[in-house]
């Protein structure tokens, strides 16, 4: 069975919670005593219908503000996959927390509200989805029961869609007309909708290819620890633990290691369980290597001759995700793979009005949930990717010296 | 040809290695908090793996509180031999005899809530950077919002509206003295994902996960274990039931459930059709409708 990552996004008015709740409710996911708590918390409050937002709104001051503060995470499975759904709130803060949902995402499920169309939230969220290069995107046209199931107005909005959405890059797209609230095509086809010929939400969710997900071309292996065990069995064992990056790695692979340069060969591939004829991304494995080379955590293992650009220049998006912002030349921590360094910001070249997708040029102040290009400046060269061609060798973090949070997450362009 | 796709349980284990690998990269003295239950069993198999062919380079660290199922105990014990790993016991009897709190009295006492303040002890005098659990997202709906580090103040203290960003999958344990993480490796799985792993991986589990005879009390909507720690009320009778636990917590506060379940396989199958929570049966998550929370600010578990 495979693992399916996605993230939903919209606000409580587009029925995301109800989406959700129906979801895991169809598939049987939500357990009676979880549906019984909810029951009482809805009375409590004097709501008529069963508040599915108190399935996902887990922290006490959630339950009393009636908005969800932080991504939370929820399961659920079918005969066919297993889900994890990064449910991410539509009110503050909403990109630093649509940003860390969306990081780990195979898939985007963006809600709207057919009576609405595509609003600033959604090209907001769209632009989020192709800037983490979210590989799917599904488009769940919302609330069909309150347009009596209208073909006319959900052909609308996947013509606007459409449209708007060839300005951005994301890949594959696909729409699904929905109630939410009444389960029309999110697991059971709907009857009030025959003109629809697609799949029901489930169904794409059970079905959608992302076997190619995953970068199998670079072959990239940061090295996180140096397994010695300095044990009798094991006396000269030296590994390389790691989780595979990108490509796959077969032993007598013709290597190279950064920064040293120093090229041999894979002799081994270990683990646990026993060796490996063939290890690919997102595998945790132990590298031997047929030479002994001084290789530590922070380094990276990769093909001979498909290597990484190694550099100490840096041009990413940035987006900035604490409440103070940059201070002019001030300096962080990068963390990068496996390997920390420090960086300074040298430059902002534009910042991104992500509402309208429009440029401003010339503005250098940069805020919380701002998201902008920027060109910064490492102490040591890191070994990077275009984010593009792979998401794990292509981003980085930054800390605060002062404070030690995580204020910035970037993209290398 | 490209057919380079990895289940979801060899998924989730690669991710939880990768976890306990910064762990042991990024911290001086990490320590995995071993409780005995099926969670924490399966933290250590997968550090075993994580580590090998070298040792588990971390203790494991058990807070004792006087109210634990014999079975637990013996299964500890074993279990550190096996592996030859360094046992830290933190007893919330000592803590009681220190003065440092006060048993619980009434009808529903426990000492759950006791167990912060030896747990923060151990940390401190351990000098223990990043405390290890196998809490799962999915038990609870605090734990939905943790990060796999999450990190605690000087006090031990959670802050669930100041938690830091945690993207791709870079962690950022950095820290000033006298704070400390926890790390949460298994933070993805769910009950089944730990039932299908136990079973695919051949892992031992105690004996009180599968289905047994069992002298037990009808109390709090439970099957509750009769042992010496429970004083009898007067409606309240001892009978013999089939049961089975599906977590362990203190014997004086861990329901059992009825269950034919008597094979791993068997209980795999249960698990599947269940239609309770697995923690529905813990009165400690009862007490209040965000009990789970209000401990873990405090530097719960």
């Amino acid at each position: 069975m495979e693992l399916l990552r996605f993230t939903t996004v919209g606000s409580v008015d587009d029925g995301k919670s109800t989406l959700i709740g129906r979801l895991l409710y169809d598939s049987k996911s939500i357990f009676e005593d979880q549906l019984d708590s909810i029951k009482e918390s809805s009375k409590k409050k004097g709501i008529d219908h069963i508040e599915f937002a108190y399935l996902t709104d887990g922290l006490k001051d959630e339950r009393e503000q009636g908005i969800t503060i932080d991504v939370a995470y929820r399961y659920f499975t079918t005969p066919k996959r297993k889900f994890i759904i990064a449910d991410t709130p539509g009110h503050i803060e909403y990109t630093r927390n649509m940003v860390t949902g969306a990081s780990t995402a195979n898939l985007a499920l963006i809600l709207i509200d057919v009576r609405n169309g595509i609003v600033e939230q959604t090209k907001r969220h769209s632009f989020i989805a192709s800037l983490l290069q979210i590989p799917h995107v599904i488009v769940c046209v919302n609330k069909m029961d309150l347009v009596n199931y209208s073909k006319e107005a959900y052909e609308k909005i996947v013509a606007d869609y459409t449209d708007f959405a060839a300005k951005l890059e994301i890949k594959d797209v696909r729409f699904v007309p929905v109630s939410a609230l009444f389960g029309d095509n999110i697991v059971n086809r709907s009857e009030n909708m025959n003109w629809f010929q697609g799949s029901t939400l489930i169904n794409t969710l059970e079905t959608i290819h992302i076997g190619s997900d995953q970068n199998h071309i670079d072959c990239r292996f940061p090295v996180q620890r140096v397994i010695r065990p300095h044990s009798d069995e094991f006396h000269d064992y030296r590994g390389y633990a790691g989780r595979i990056a990108g490509g796959v790695f077969k032993p007598g692979d013709k290597v190279a290691v950064l920064p040293s340069g120093f090229t041999t060969e894979i002799e081994k591939i270990d683990t646990f369980d026993g060796e490996l004829d063939v290890a690919y991304a997102p595998m945790s494995v132990t590298l031997l290597l047929k030479d002994n080379l001084d290789v530590a955590r922070g380094d990276m293992i990769v093909r001979v001759n498909n290597q990484p650009e190694s550099t100490q220049n840096l041009d990413v998006m940035l987006c900035w995700l604490n409440k103070k912002g940059p201070i002019s030349r001030a300096k962080y921590y990068l963390k990068h793979t496996s390997k920390e360094v420090r960086a300074m910001i040298k430059d902002v070249v534009y910042k991104v009005d992500i509402n309208t997708l429009h440029r401003e040029e010339g503005s250098s102040d940069i805020k919380m949930n701002d998201i902008a290009r920027v060109k910064l400046r490492t102490t040591e060269p890191l070994f990077v990717d275009s984010y593009r061609r792979n998401r794990s060798t292509g981003s980085f973090i930054l800390v605060d010296e002062a404070t030690n949070e995580t204020v910035a997450a970037a993209m290398i362009i | 040809m490209n057919n380079y796709n990895l289940n979801h349980l060899k998924e989730l284990e690669s991710e939880a290695i990768y976890v306990l690998r910064e762990v042991a990269s990024q911290f001086q003295n990490p320590a995995i908090l071993f409780s005995g239950g099926k969670d924490s069993i399966i933290l250590t198999h997968l550090a075993l793996k994580a580590f090998y062919p070298a040792k588990i380079p971390f203790p494991l660290v058990h807070i004792d509180t006087g109210h634990n199922f014999p079975e637990t105990i013996k299964f500890r014990d074993d279990i550190v031999d096996r592996l030859g790993a360094r046992l830290i016991v933190g007893s919330v009897q000592n803590t009681i005899n220190d003065g440092k709190v006060r048993e619980e009295s009434g009808r529903d006492a426990s000492r759950n809530a006791l167990q912060t303040v030896t747990l923060l002890d151990a940390i401190e005098e351990n000098k223990i950077d990043c405390a290890i659990g196998g809490a799962r997202r999915d038990e609870e709906k605090s734990r939905a919002k943790e990060r796999f580090f999450s990190h605690r103040d000087e006090f031990g203290q959670w802050n669930p509206k100041h938690q830091r960003a945690e993207l791709w999958n870079l962690f950022n344990g950095r820290m000033n003295s006298g704070e400390h993480f926890r790390a949460f490796p298994i933070s993805n799985w769910t009950e089944m994902d730990v039932w299908q792993y136990i079973l695919s991986e051949g892992i031992d589990v105690p004996s009180l996960y599968i289905a047994h005879n069992r002298e037990v009390v009808w109390r709090n909507n439970t099957w509750l274990p009769y042992s010496d720690l429970i004083k009898l009320r007067p409606e309240e009778e001892i009978v013999e039931k089939l049961v089975r636990f599906r977590t362990l917590g203190d014997i004086t506060i861990t329901g059992a459930i009825e269950s034919g379940a008597d094979s791993l396989t068997k209980v795999v199958v249960e698990v599947a059709s269940s239609r309770q929570t697995e923690r529905g049966n813990r009165s400690d998550d009862k007490r209040s409708e965000t009990s789970m929370e209000d401990r873990k600010r405090l530097g719960y578990f």
